[in-house]
């Protein structure tokens, strides 16, 4: 049938099995609006208060529900708006298709009202990008983006439609929603090797990453991890792959990682690293990490092998394959000397844990989220303390339930993602929140109560940057530069009444519990003040370019 | 990884002929902080190909680096490294020498030892071409210097492999 090309990208976003779109119009998408609307009844759309909302929330429906996220937004200044987004998404690597309009082809490169090269602009964050030049091609391109995204290791795609191809006709046939492009197979010479050394090793730590939940591998490492008798620790983007009440789980390792988790990666003598990148934040000081043991890696994207950390062996390929094979190789091992080891680090670290009584303490709060959330529960953070406390406290049951910015570390990214989270699952979702993060993006508390999204904001007001101000006392001698945001006097009780949510302020313990109990039991959008000591710190720390021996686990120098 | 420091080396690249394409090539160079020292594009036996011919130096890490990160983007179809002593590698430099009569004898020995040839000749400059290997074009720069050079301009390397293979058939390095 003969369609617009405007009617080509909503047809052909449907045929692809999506459902739900985040976005803003504008100029040079008006066409592909109104054929938003037309199909209104088979599409959900989704407006948000701004671009980077838009494409925040896109990122966190694809992270809760691993499909496809879809954000639109018009040309110029809605495409930039989207750049911090898509960025987020790439250093994550989250599927995600971005589709921009852009001015007609005659006035392409005229600087012309709102047109920008965003296609220039995205190269270095997007996983592919497209300028259609021909309306014949945009159904097929559209497809290529779907398949690009969720191939292989995952990001973002970018499709710059300029209005001329939204108005032009051209034949459809709609078809059935794109596969992946097969995984590459792991090298089973590789695979044997990596058996070899592990049957020879007696230390074993098993790393993992964001790649065990998007290839869905949480089971074969659990498993392997049994048969070899070894511990496992993650990166911020591995939690939840694995139960954190899994006895064999040590939790996040790195620079605000779990002492055990951190302190077991470096005694261990074989690492085992799966769909992870060996980000500097996970590592500490590289030239220094894990200096006695042999390193097994194992990632879908050939290029990570060897990239940060080298790799004794590097096993390339689909990981449950690799796990699968490598496990059917290996012995079943006993390393009770290891095993042993890692129960006094565990106790050691319980040690450390101090906690005031009847002050609300950050690790209070998670403690009552953890009481009140249910294994379902999306965990949405922003990015700063606030977000390594729920990635130290806050307990997963299930895997895609921590939706959290790392890679890029995005402040703003919270409220967006939470909502994502929610439109994607239907579940109640919980932001974690700071009162510097959420002051980025709090425009988007009109979209949640918009559409009704189920949400549950714990805002960790402690009224300065905090993490900033960590390091500030620590290696800046108390200059406290503009970090402190307690002359704000923003009421956020107010604040959230005046966006058509309710909002409590919670000092105590028992006050935060009560306020949790209500918003979780509204279907609505609920906002919690908790006020936190300033002067609260994140530990453990490794000091910026520190190994893991320069552990900081006691709060100094307040 | 061990290898020794800052060899030269040649990768040739072939991509998609799209608009775009060696814009993406390029750009990852930068976003990677890598240095080109020499890059040169054109289209192939086959219309719907471009061969991208990149110089650059660097240690064992690099090499590998940039070899994973250009196979990765979409539009390139086969990645290829040159080693020096399989490769035939060759560039063209025109250089604009001052017409100076009392030159002229050391100027035509100069073509004579290099086999260069005078393409253009007026009476304020001669201009002259060579091709060869890289080593010989800096050498042919060296000699004629004193000579006055008003500008020149080199081609960049351009490289393929020994034998009878092509990239198309070549082996991907992972």
């Amino acid at each position: 049938m003969k369609l617009t090309g405007a009617q080509i990208v909503v047809e052909t976003l449907i045929e692809q099995g999506v459902t739900d779109v985040f976005g803003y119009p504008g100029g040079q998408v008006l066409n592909l609006y109104d054929a938003i609307y037309e199909a209104g009844d088979r599409i959900n759309h989704i407006l948000t208060a701004h671009e980077q909302g838009a494409a925040h929330a896109a990122d966190g429906y694809s992270r809760a529900t691993g499909k496809v996220g879809v954000v639109i937004a018009t040309s110029g200044p809605g495409a930039t708006n989207l750049v911090t987004g898509i960025a987020t998404a790439m250093l994550d690597s989250v599927p995600m298709v971005a589709i921009t309009g852009n001015v007609p082809q005659d006035l392409i490169g005229r600087d012309s009202f709102q047109e920008i090269d965003i296609t220039g602009i995205t190269l270095p964050i997007t996983k592919h990008n497209y300028f259609i030049h021909d309306v014949n091609k945009l159904a097929d391109k559209i497809r290529e983006a779907f398949r690009i995204a969720k191939s292989g290791r995952p990001g973002p795609v970018l499709i710059d439609i300029p209005k001329d191809i939204q108005t032009a006709t051209a034949e459809y046939e709609p078809c059935a929603p794109v596969e992946p492009f097969p995984n590459r197979m792991p090298d089973m010479e590789k695979i044997e090797r990596a058996a070899a050394l592990i049957d020879s090793r007696s230390r074993p730590f098993i790393h993992i990453g964001g790649g065990v939940i998007g290839s869905r591998a949480w089971d074969l490492v659990t498993e392997l991890a049994d048969k070899i008798d070894a511990v496992i620790g993650c990166s911020l983007m591995g939690i939840s792959a694995v139960p954190t009440d899994h006895p064999r789980f040590l939790g996040m390792q790195g620079m605000h990682g779990h002492y055990a988790s951190s302190m077991a990666s470096n005694d261990a003598d074989l690492i085992i690293a799966i769909g992870t990148r060996f980000s500097d934040r996970a590592t500490g000081n590289k030239a220094k990490f894990a200096r006695d043991a042999r390193i097994i890696h194992i990632d879908i994207d050939f290029a990570e092998i060897s990239k940060n950390i080298t790799a004794d062996v590097g096993v390339c390929g689909d990981i449950c394959v690799a796990l699968r094979e490598m496990i059917d190789r290996v012995h079943e091992a006993n390393h009770m000397d290891w095993m042993d080891h890692v129960e006094d680090l565990r106790e050691k670290e319980l040690s450390f844990l101090v906690d005031e009584p009847g002050v609300l303490t950050p690790l209070k709060v998670m403690d009552a989220v953890n009481r009140r959330k249910s294994a379902d529960t999306p965990v949405a953070t922003d990015v700063g303390q606030h977000q390594m406390w729920a990635a130290q406290y806050v307990r997963f049951q299930k895997p895609r339930k921590m939706i959290s910015s790392g890679g890029l570390g995005t402040m703003g990214f919270g409220m967006g993602a939470a909502i994502g989270a929610a439109v994607g699952t239907g579940e109640h979702t919980i932001l974690i929140t700071g009162d510097g993060s959420f002051g980025m993006n709090l425009n988007e508390l009109c979209t949640a109560v918009t559409y009704h999204v189920p949400l549950t904001i714990v805002l960790m007001n402690n009224g300065v940057l905090g993490m900033v101000r960590q390091w500030q006392t620590l290696f800046f001698n108390h200059h406290y530069a503009d970090t402190n945001l307690d002359t704000r006097r923003t009421d956020y009780v107010k604040l959230a009444e005046a966006f058509g949510a309710v909002g409590y302020v919670a000092k105590t313990p028992g006050e935060f519990e009560a306020a949790l109990e209500k918003a979780q039991s509204s279907d609505g959008v609920t906002l919690i003040d908790c006020r936190i000591d300033k002067d609260e710190f994140v530990l453990p720390m490794l000091p910026p370019g520190g190994a893991i021996d320069d552990i900081i686990t006691v709060k100094k120098g307040v | 990884m061990g290898e020794k420091k800052n060899d030269k080396f040649v990768i040739a690249v072939y991509v998609e002929n799209k608009f775009g394409v060696l814009t993406r090539v390029t750009s990852m160079f930068t976003r990677r902080g890598f240095n080109i020292d020499s890059l040169t594009v054109g289209v192939t036996e086959s219309p719907e190909y471009s061969r991208i011919t990149i110089t650059m130096s660097g240690d064992g890490y690099a090499r590998a680096q940039m070899l994973n990160q250009i196979r990765k983007l979409f539009n390139v179809k086969k990645v290829e490294l040159l080693e020096e002593v399989d490769a035939i590698e060759r560039e063209l430099v025109l250089v604009k020498i001052k017409n100076n009569p009392d030159n002229h004898q050391r100027v035509l020995s100069a073509l004579d030892i290099f086999k260069a040839k005078i393409i253009n000749y007026s009476v304020e400059a001669l201009c002259i071409e060579v091709t060869g290997t890289p080593d010989k074009i800096d050498a042919l720069i060296e000699m004629i210097k004193p000579l006055g050079i008003i500008e020149l301009c080199r081609t960049g390397i351009v490289a393929l492999q020994k034998g009878g293979g092509s990239i198309m058939e070549s082996d991907d390095v992972n």
